[in-house]
């Protein structure tokens, strides 16, 4: 396949697609993060998370267009509001639907399984409804678009630099929340044992409120930046989903370390394979491949250590 | 004493015009034009409207039905057909192809619709097909399709592959001069017809003139894909001088914006599609495919009165900020041709439409003049080459001298 090219051209094509390999992760780490903080840390499956994404997709998209419509001038740092505006909305919705639903649930998870499910599908006409069935996608301001090349032969996707950058801040700043702030050890205490911690003192109720909420906020900021990639629908979460729970499950469920290990091993099985194949088959090893692989480790890469 | 003569006056008008509707329909007691029980009163004809209004294919079948809707409202407010006014049942076909085969029997069968608008995918249609053909209906269906099909009970007022690719490809090798092509599709019915006719064309016809004519890459992504990084690297590798795409639904809008943040752009790159009208780019973003083309029979920034006076009815009708692509010109396509297929036959009997439909013309539409084929139930239509604009428009930067016959039957590309 690579006798009639260059040694020069090999290795460009190899630099991007690894770079490509390391958006996809990022991708799939943006994607599986607010799951994993709401089953890690809450022990609830939340199947309408990937709404939650798309919240902030919307929030996104339509934050350009009224930069667009209103002050055009403004285009090039509407960013630096729509992001912490996506943040919120997702925020305030997450808040609002654990106090009204999930709260009601925490001792009956799989009705929150059904309840969550039904709730995807009522935000998906949500969308249809009051924003629309077309798809839609931001405009995204010029320094975000084309490329930056290094070499006449390598392009290195500005917007994929920009996604590598927000993860790893969104992640370690996960990290040291949890780690290091009080909010995060009311979390993990609540999280690890909710009577016990209930009886010294912890309002367990507002933590839960406030983790919930906090997951859908970063599910909003990871759905924004899957506008520079992608559209918006109102079914968009759809896609996104498989995609959340494969890398929530193959990393073990509740372990962010895991998370970012099992994103890798998909972006790497999926770039390898997709390069060598034609799209659609490599599709279908990639997902006999984690098959076996989750039939090998059934409690994924990495199971947690957590109690529960 | 001036109001009342002006009262008169209206009042006479009015009896005059409900008396010539009445003679119109008097012409055509129901009875005859009706053997076979439609939905047909003296008054009025009912017929369907058949599309997703929810689900994945609402984005794109949203165009449809507004046209539809345009074309009976339009047809209503000239007096109607024959004399009748059309009343429409619309369903939904919840972008489930099982749905649709169930809403189209209630259709025929509950309400005895006089035809039906309808269907975008090819599954859909598939799946209505043996329906139709069962009940004896009449479809209208207005996408571009892959062809190899041709019922009594469907008229295409889409173009089929042949005339969409052959016409294109020719171009691209022509005015581009284009020796060496990569083909992409999403992985389903519709692109891998398409390829194979372009594969072939390439490969048998092209290569005939120039024998440096070759396909350098063929490749297929499930419907949804979204991360194409991959592929363009691929491209990248082997440097066609023209990708020929038919990537559709959610999938384009994360093609062409990886293309733009890959450094694949049209001072670089050629590409030449038959999936994106205007109604995705509004999706896309202009920005992100301008310089490339698109091969179609209609696009919005058609010169002529006739498309002029439609794009502005449509825009009246369903907002400023809508735009028209190709499908939602073919769907507006669809009842003006039934209309004109019932007064032809005097009837709405679907036998004899179906008989009426060859020859029927169509020479005021948006697109220009359009016929219905003696033989088969497509329509000759003269093909155009877009260049993408930054506003989301297309440049025409080439139509067919002639009018293209469709010819859903390729022999020798099958």
């Amino acid at each position: 396949m690579f006798a009639e090219y260059s040694f020069e051209e090999i290795k460009s094509i190899l630099i991007m697609q690894s770079f490509g390999g390391l958006s996809l992760l990022c991708i799939y780490v943006l994607m599986g993060l607010g799951l994993y903080v709401v089953f890690g840390q809450m022990g609830v499956i939340n199947m309408a998370h990937a709404e939650f994404l798309v919240i902030g997709s919307y929030t996104m998209c339509l934050a350009s267009k009224f930069v667009v419509d209103h002050m055009p001038t403004f285009i090039n740092h509407y960013l630096w509001i729509a992001i912490p505006l996506s943040f919120g909305v997702a925020f305030l919705v997450g808040w609002i639907v654990e106090w009204l639903l999930i709260s009601r649930l925490y001792k009956r998870p799989l009705d929150t399984l059904l309840a969550t499910w039904g709730l995807s599908l009522i935000m998906q006409q949500c969308f249809r409804t009051f924003i629309g069935a077309r798809e839609m996608s931001a405009t995204l301001p010029d320094w975000l678009m084309g490329s930056w090349a290094p070499t006449d032969t390598i392009d290195i996707p500005i917007n994929g630099l920009v996604i590598l950058a927000t993860t790893i801040i969104l992640t370690t700043g996960l990290v040291i929340f949890t780690r290091k702030t009080r909010w995060g050890l009311r979390m993990r205490s609540t999280s690890q044992n909710r009577d016990m911690s209930q009886a010294l003192g912890i309002n367990t109720k507002v933590t839960d409120r406030f983790t919930f909420a906090l997951a859908c906020g970063i599910s909003g900021i990871g759905g924004a930046f899957l506008t520079t990639v992608a559209s918006t629908s109102p079914t968009a979460g759809t896609a996104y989903i498989v995609d959340a729970f494969l890398v929530l499950v193959l990393g073990g469920l509740g372990s962010l370390f895991g998370l970012v290990i099992s994103a890798g091993f998909l972006a790497l099985l999926s770039s390898i394979l997709e390069f060598f194949m034609t799209g659609s088959m490599a599709k279908v090893w990639l997902y006999l491949i984690i098959f076996i692989v989750l039939a090998k480790f059934t409690k994924g890469l990495f199971s947690s250590k957590v109690r529960t | 004493m001036k109001l009342k003569s002006n009262k008169l006056y209206k009042i006479a008008s009015l009896l005059a015009m409900g008396v010539t509707s009445l003679l119109h329909a008097e012409e055509y007691p129901t009875a005859e034009v009706n053997t076979t029980g439609l939905a047909v009163t003296d008054d009025t004809v009912t017929v369907g409207q058949l599309h997703s209004i929810t689900g994945t294919m609402a984005i794109s079948e949203t165009g449809s039905v507004e046209a539809e809707r345009l074309a009976i409202e339009q047809i209503n407010a000239m007096g109607g057909v024959l004399g009748r006014q059309i009343k429409v049942i619309q369903e939904d076909g919840a972008s489930d192809w099982p749905t649709f085969a169930e809403k189209s029997k209630k259709l025929i069968i509950q309400d005895k619709v006089a035809c039906v608008f309808g269907c975008w995918t090819s599954a859909s249609r598939k799946a209505v097909l043996p329906i139709f053909e069962k009940e004896n209906n009449m479809l209208y269906y207005p996408t571009f399709y892959e062809g190899l099909e041709d019922s009594k009970n469907v008229i295409y007022t889409g173009q089929e592959a042949t005339q969409q690719i052959i016409y294109g490809l020719d171009w691209a090798y022509e005015t581009l001069g284009t020796r060496t092509f990569y083909l992409i599709g999403s992985d389903y019915i519709w692109p891998r017809t398409s390829m194979k006719i372009a594969r072939n064309h390439i490969e048998r016809v092209l290569k005939a003139k120039d024998p440096k004519c070759k396909v350098v890459g063929e490749e297929y992504y499930p419907l949804g894909h979204t991360n194409f990084r991959s592929l363009i690297n691929k491209v990248k590798l082997k440097k066609p001088d023209l990708m020929f795409t038919a990537v559709v639904g959610g999938s384009n809008v994360a093609w062409y914006k990886q293309l733009t943040s890959a450094g694949v752009t049209s001072d670089k790159y050629n590409m030449l599609t038959i999936s994106t009208t205007e109604d995705e780019v509004l999706g896309i973003g202009g920005e992100n495919c301008e310089g490339f083309y698109s091969s179609m029979k209609y696009f919005q920034s058609i010169d002529t009165e006739d498309n002029k006076a439609f794009v502005k009815a449509f825009k009246e009708r369903w907002g400023e900020d809508s735009v028209v692509g190709d499908v939602t010109q073919a769907a507006y396509l669809g009842p003006w041709l039934w209309k004109k297929t019932v007064e032809k036959a005097g009837s709405f009997d679907i036998d004899k439409i179906a008989a009426a439909s060859s020859g029927i013309e169509f020479s005021n539409a948006p697109e220009g003049y359009v016929r219905i084929h003696d033989t088969n139930h497509h329509l000759w239509s003269k093909s155009k080459i877009g260049k993408f604009l930054k506003n989301g428009q297309f440049e025409i930067v080439s139509t067919s001298d002639e009018l293209i016959e469709p010819n859903p039957y390729p022999e020798g590309y099958q």
